[in-house]
């Protein structure tokens, strides 16, 4: 292990890591937004928005990130639509992960009893006011652990936009690699910068979910 | 003359190409979910062992493929490996390793999950009604383990199946880079790379939307 060429190249490495966790993160958050939205529309039945959820949240399942990707960054241009490495990023990302998202919030919902929603009805909530106050905050509490498996899932993922030549943590070793020869020292750090970026978000997620146990309703 | 559109996918060979590189892919997934079944049971039983040893073992290896893009794990193994023992895998080969180190451990954790979810008082009844251990694991454990167990082990093999997408990183010639080696040859004509994604796209579709409906609909019928 040649420690001079690790410490000379740990810039490298964050700059890496700095766009795997931003993109990342974006991902996620948008992820978490088109999930929730299908999730809805599935649930309040709304007319034609519901079908499109459900093939969309199939689409987005039964597909591998990697094809979406090509797809979205060499194929889409070539009928006109050309979008820049970062969107392509994000865009690929949300429609892999609105779909599990969606269907993490879906069995969150599905375990929150009838009887909730009625009662919230009876006491004159109004449809909006039922989602935000009775069913949301008891569907995330079953929903977390899922949804932080999906988190984590995503943040992983996004190893794979090295291949839209954006310089993420994948790439960035991949580059020192064909560079230099340093094969060992280039890919044990990015194994360390794949534990640093995770380990935090996974040990967030279990202390996130021990408090969202107590939070569960009638158990 | 130009080509274009959808027409380059049925010019000659190039649809049967397309499938020869599904073929390679779904090759390296079958072997993949065999391996990963018969040593997930393994790594299940080990995980429930009363050994700590083993327990520790597992829930470590369980943790780096928790952690690791399988990316990263095939990188290691194609590229680390050369590097550190001179072994010389070629990419379907590592590709086989990696994912079963990964389906392995996922698998063992299923059935882990599986067999713990069973109440400890079936097995009770069981013996109270003075069924032998070997009739207690035909008759009442078992059929229960793989109805928890089975819609989620399908679902792991579409995941299995998506992931071999991933072996294009390292110069297999599956479906990806078949479509780039025809895109290639067609470069004249301006949209063959949207139809030739657009045909890989829906190939995995058509792959694993049957298996993922049938693993929603055994989960809905069994639960």
């Amino acid at each position: 292990m040649d420690w001079t060429f690790i410490l000379e190249h740990v810039p490298d490495y964050l700059g890496g890591a700095w766009v795997t966790l931003r993109f990342g993160l974006y991902g996620v958050g948008c992820s978490m937004a088109v999930g929730l939205l299908c999730c809805l529309f599935r649930f309040f039945r709304v007319p034609v928005l519901r079908v499109i959820a459900r093939v969309y949240v199939e689409l987005s399942r039964n597909t591998p990130l990697l094809v979406q990707l090509f797809f979205l960054y060499a194929g889409l241009p070539r009928v006109g639509v050309k979008l820049s490495a970062e969107a392509c990023a994000v865009i690929g990302l949300t429609f892999l992960g609105g779909g599990y998202m969606a269907e993490a919030f879906r069995s969150g919902l599905d375990s929150v009893e009838k009887a909730q929603k009625e009662a919230g009805e009876c006491l004159g909530l109004k449809g909006s006011q039922v989602i935000r106050y009775v069913l949301l905050p008891q569907a995330a509490a079953t929903a977390a652990p899922a949804l932080f498996a999906n988190v984590i899932f995503l943040i992983k993922e996004t190893s794979m936009f090295s291949v839209l030549a954006m310089m993420d943590l994948m790439n960035v070793a991949d580059t020192l690699r064909t560079g230099g020869g340093r094969t060992i020292e280039v890919l044990f750090m990015l194994v360390v910068a794949y534990l640093v970026i995770l380990l935090p978000v996974s040990a967030a997620a279990t202390l996130v979910e021990r408090r969202l146990r107590y939070a569960g309703f009638g158990h | 003359m130009q080509d274009s559109g959808i027409s380059i996918l049925f010019k000659g060979i190039n649809f049967q190409r397309l499938l020869g590189g599904l073929g390679i892919t779904l090759r390296i997934a079958l072997i993949t979910i065999g391996l990963s079944i018969l040593l997930g049971t393994i790594f299940g039983l080990m995980m429930l062992s009363k050994r700590k040893p083993f327990r520790f073992f597992c829930r470590f290896w369980l943790e780096i493929v928790r952690f690791m893009p399988q990316l990263v794990l095939l990188y290691l193994v194609y590229f680390g490996c050369a590097r550190l023992f001179g072994w010389d895998l070629d990419g379907e080969t590592s590709a086989v390793i990696v994912f079963t180190f990964w389906g392995t451990a996922e698998m063992g954790d299923l059935i882990r999950g599986a067999l713990t979810s069973i109440p400890v008082h079936q097995q009770e009844s069981a013996a109270a009604l003075g069924l032998t251990q070997g009739q207690i694991y035909r008759h009442v454990l078992i059929p229960q383990t793989i109805r928890r167990l089975l819609p989620q082990a399908i679902n792991l093999s579409t995941r299995i199946i998506k992931t071999t997408a991933l072996v294009k990183m390292i110069n297999v010639a599956e479906v990806l880079k078949v479509g780039q080696q025809i895109i290639g040859q067609f470069y004249r004509s301006p949209d063959a790379a949207f139809w030739v994604y657009l045909t890989i796209f829906l190939l995995y579709f058509i792959i694993c939307w049957p298996i993922s409906s049938l693993a929603g609909w055994l989960e809905k019928r069994w639960a």
